[in-house]
């Protein structure tokens, strides 16, 4: 079980919240992004084991987003903050 | 040394520690013909069929922990092929097929129990569905047949018909040539089988680094030293991303644990596999009488191997809503395997961005019932430098051109 310090609401447990990717940029402007750079927008990802920068939201709690570093291999939650 | 009926009287009788080895211990040698880094079914299989059908035997397999110790000695041990998509389809049927004649080819008995797969619709909607999924797996010549209530509780007479039941009963269809396997056994008989080919199975070798030349892999850095080869396979699982950083590239994979559990032996109460796709509970008895189940992912990337206690509260609640009969059960053991999930639920077989490496990965949580397949293709990269067409629309490629093969819907059941 994660207990997981949300910015707004100190600390809950992971069943309040939703995991959503890694955060990245969105490649701009579309008309000039190759086929390659988008894909990999789209679907490549670092998957690092160990540090790891997670976009997650409090789904079922306040419903804000925050950027979380967690090691993937110990699942130590290394920091929260609220997006830049 | 043969495995018969005449060498198990003769060593019963004699020498009982008279076997030897099943696969050959031994060590790193400076150059192969194709090394093979990752020593799970995928891996072993590729090397078997590298030197059984493409005659290629200075080969190599490196394995990090011991063989079969990661997805393949941890996943509930299912094989099926009832796949939406006509390239699924005949990928998993090949494998299948593959695994039909297992025992014999390897001479080493897998186990193989066809006992059925069964797979249940809880509602009209579903079973509507699941109607034009079984219509799509008769036009690819997978041979399902579709149940109605009757003849679901005929078959699966435990699951909850109750008048309050949550998920109500309204059909299913099965896969009677689905069942399980032995996943041990598969691992150590593709060793044992390549080994006697001449492949050299070494463990506890880690790869820490890639040798390039250019754009092309030409050695690895390994915790035995050194090694060089023309080419490169690439069958890791859950850890493709890590190897693939290693060598300078990135994957359309995230990874994440998918936990299954035992619970304490019962005698005979369920003769065939069961799915759910609405609570992703999947379910079968082993030969031992524990019951062997899981559902989904935990859903965020871990490289734990341990899954965490609120998925393991879901899989057991969702099992109990289909068969309240196991409420009072204690549970044996719970375990985790890391997968690499594409984002459309079917894997990569095919070049990697760098020249002389080929990739075999993002099986999810489905591999184990495509080994045959995964390590007969990988070992065709292999050897021809391309696809044969059965691997062809999973190469990497897709995720450019967007001809995914989107089986996360299409296959619509936890695997």
């Amino acid at each position: 079980m994660l207990i997981i310090p949300c910015p707004w609401c100190g600390p809950r447990a992971e069943q309040e919240f939703h995991f959503a990717g890694e955060p990245k940029a969105r490649p701009v402007p579309a008309e000039q992004v190759s086929d390659q750079t988008w894909a990999h927008y789209l679907y490549h990802r670092s998957n690092e084991k160990g540090a790891h920068r997670e976009l997650w939201s409090h789904a079922h709690g306040c419903g804000r987003w925050f950027v979380m570093e967690r090691d993937t291999h110990t699942h130590q939650i290394l920091s929260t903050k609220a997006p830049a | 040394m043969r495995y018969s009926a005449f060498n198990l009287i003769r060593h019963g009788l004699g020498n009982p520690l008279g076997w030897g080895p099943a696969w050959k211990p031994a060590s790193l040698k400076p150059s192969y013909d194709a090394i093979i880094i990752g020593g799970g079914g995928h891996g072993l299989a590729s090397a078997y069929y590298l030197a059984k059908n493409h005659g290629i035997r200075r080969v190599a397999v490196l394995e990090r922990g011991w063989i079969g110790g990661g997805n393949t000695g941890r996943n509930t041990t299912i094989v099926r092929s009832n796949y939406f998509f006509g390239e699924s389809a005949r990928l998993y049927d090949h494998a299948l097929k593959l695994y039909e004649g297992l025992s014999e080819d390897l001479n080493y008995n897998i186990m193989l129990s066809q006992r059925g797969v069964i797979n249940i619709a809880h509602s009209e909607h579903e079973m509507e569905l699941m109607t034009r999924s079984v219509n799509a797996m008769l036009l690819n010549g997978i041979d399902v047949e579709l149940l109605d209530r009757k003849q679901l509780l005929a078959e699966v007479p435990l699951a909850n018909d109750a008048p309050d039941a949550r998920f109500p009963l309204h059909g299913g269809f099965v896969q009677r040539r689905g069942g399980v396997a032995r996943h041990d056994a598969v691992a150590w008989g593709y060793a044992r089988a390549a080994s006697q080919l001449g492949v050299d199975i070494i463990q506890n070798c880690e790869v820490t680094g890639f040798i390039r030349d250019q754009n092309r892999i030409t050695g690895l850095e390994t915790t035995h030293g050194r090694v060089s080869a023309g080419v490169f396979g690439l069958a890791v699982a859950g850890h493709s991303s890590v190897m693939a950083a290693k060598a300078g590239f990135d994957l359309p994979l995230q990874s994440y644990a998918l936990q299954a559990m035992v619970s304490e032996p019962l005698k005979p109460i369920l003769h065939n596999v069961v799915m759910s796709g609405r609570t992703h509970a999947y379910v079968s008895q082993s030969d031992k009488g524990e019951l062997v189940f899981g559902a989904g992912l935990d859903l965020y990337p871990s490289y734990a191997q341990r899954g965490n206690l609120p998925t393991a509260q879901e899989i057991i609640a969702g099992l109990l809503e289909i068969f309240p009969a196991f409420r009072r059960l204690k549970m044996l053991r719970q375990w985790a395997g890391i997968v690499d999930v594409c984002w459309d639920y079917s894997p990569i077989i095919g070049p990697a961005p760098v020249d002389g490496l080929y990739l075999n990965c993002g099986w999810g949580t489905g591999g184990f019932k495509a080994i045959p397949a995964g390590g007969w293709l990988l070992a065709h990269l292999l050897a021809h430098g391309k696809h044969d067409p059965l691997s062809a629309p999973f190469d990497l490629t897709r995720f450019q051109t967007g001809a995914l093969i989107d089986e996360a819907a299409g296959a619509g059941i936890a695997h």
